[in-house]
């Protein structure tokens, strides 16, 4: 369902150029939004229908964390790199961290975060949930979820679990 | 307008330029894609934000949908750059230890560790 | 005015996709040069921008659009073929 309302919308977001927009775009939208849900359904069987995804709370907490925390750290991850660049002043390693997530999207959605935000970079996520993660300034060699990525395991869970 | 464009660019190019000096500059390629990643990504969405300043400069002193549309699909094009560099950063990333290249100088290396502790194959 | 600002930056970025070849040739592994096909491929998104601002064409920021898709897919193919899977 939420599959199907995106590719909607995006296809209608993508075709509009200012005016109203004719009816046969409306029809070419839901045709391929049902082409895009079928193939979807059809790689991922026995899932069920659900609309979880549309939660407009949800998505006003997902542009909140796209705007707040998510691009102060984005910020401060560029020039937290940046410095190491001219410095060269690395102490590379992986550590692991377990943030006990279950939920895929929230794994995705943290994975991303984890990867554009300083110094870290996810390399691996095995069955379990634990994350492997290359540190390029290892501050501890069995570190916590605080000293990695700050409030985003907080925010994975709020937002998709 | 011209002074936002301006700052914005000179941003943008000075990050882009980090991201591909540190190509030259780490020793392996974990690090390689830190410095590639976030910068080229940092740099490439404040040129991006550039673009959107200048049209929205546009659309106020003209008036024309055009620069609307203009606004709207550099948004999408910025997302979607967001995501896709991170989801292909990692790719690469687990592609790499998976194949056996080891971080250079790392102190410490658990994914590695859980290989030899599973009898997996020795590299 | 600010038409120079972009035409000066795009100069600057596309002499920066020119710089990375030289990871993209010398790299030891085959990884090192999927990394600076990466950063090649998020370069050149960024130059279609900038010379889609200065040409005044929206089709070419849907051009950039479907090219950062595209480049995706390819370096998610680049690193199956490292890990062996294809």
């Amino acid at each position: 369902m939420f599959i199907f309302v995106v590719s909607f919308l995006m296809y209608l977001l993508l075709v509009w150029s200012g005016g109203a927009i004719p009816l046969i775009e409306v029809l070419i939208a839901l045709i391929l939004a049902s082409v895009v849900t079928v193939a979807f359904r059809s790689w991922h069987r026995g899932r069920k229908i659900s609309t979880r995804g549309l939660d407009p709370k949800r998505w006003f907490g997902f542009f909140h964390y796209l705007f707040g925390p998510f691009a102060v750290g984005l910020a401060k991850a560029n020039i937290d790199v940046a410095k190491r660049v001219i410095t060269g002043n690395i102490r590379p390693g992986i550590v692991k961290v377990n943030p006990g997530l279950t939920n895929d999207v929230a794994k995705t959605l943290l994975a991303d975060s984890i990867t554009l935000t300083p110094g870290t970079l996810t390399v691996d996520i095995d069955e379990e949930g634990s994350f492997y993660i290359h540190w390029i300034y290892v501050e501890d060699e069995n570190p916590t979820e605080e000293q990695l990525y700050g409030s985003f395991g907080h925010w994975a869970r709020r937002l998709a679990e | 307008m011209f002074l936002i464009v301006g700052i914005f660019i000179i941003i943008g190019l000075g990050f882009n330029l980090l991201g591909a000096f540190s190509l030259y500059r780490f020793p392996d390629v974990y690090t390689r894609l830190h410095g590639a990643t976030k910068c080229t990504t940092f740099g490439t969405l404040f040129t991006m934000f550039a673009v959107v300043a200048y049209s929205l400069g546009r659309l106020v002193s003209t008036g024309e949908a055009r620069f609307a549309v203009f606004i709207i699909h550099g948004a999408v094009a910025a997302l979607v750059l967001l995501i896709t560099n991170a989801t292909g950063a990692h790719a690469i990333a687990r592609a790499a230890h998976r194949s056996g290249t080891l971080p250079a100088r790392a102190v410490v290396d658990r994914l590695e560790e859980k290989e030899e502790a599973k009898g997996g194959t020795p590299r | 005015m600010t038409i120079y600002i972009f035409l000066f930056a795009a100069a600057l970025v596309g002499l920066l996709a020119v710089a990375v070849l030289g990871r993209l040739v010398a790299g030891p592994t085959i990884a090192d040069r999927a990394v600076a096909l990466d950063t090649m491929n998020t370069l050149v998104v960024g130059l279609m921008m900038i010379l889609a601002a200065v040409y005044d064409s929206v089709v070419m920021v849907d051009i950039a659009i479907v090219y950062a898709g595209l480049s995706f897919v390819g370096t998610m193919f680049i690193a199956r073929f490292i890990e062996g899977e294809v």
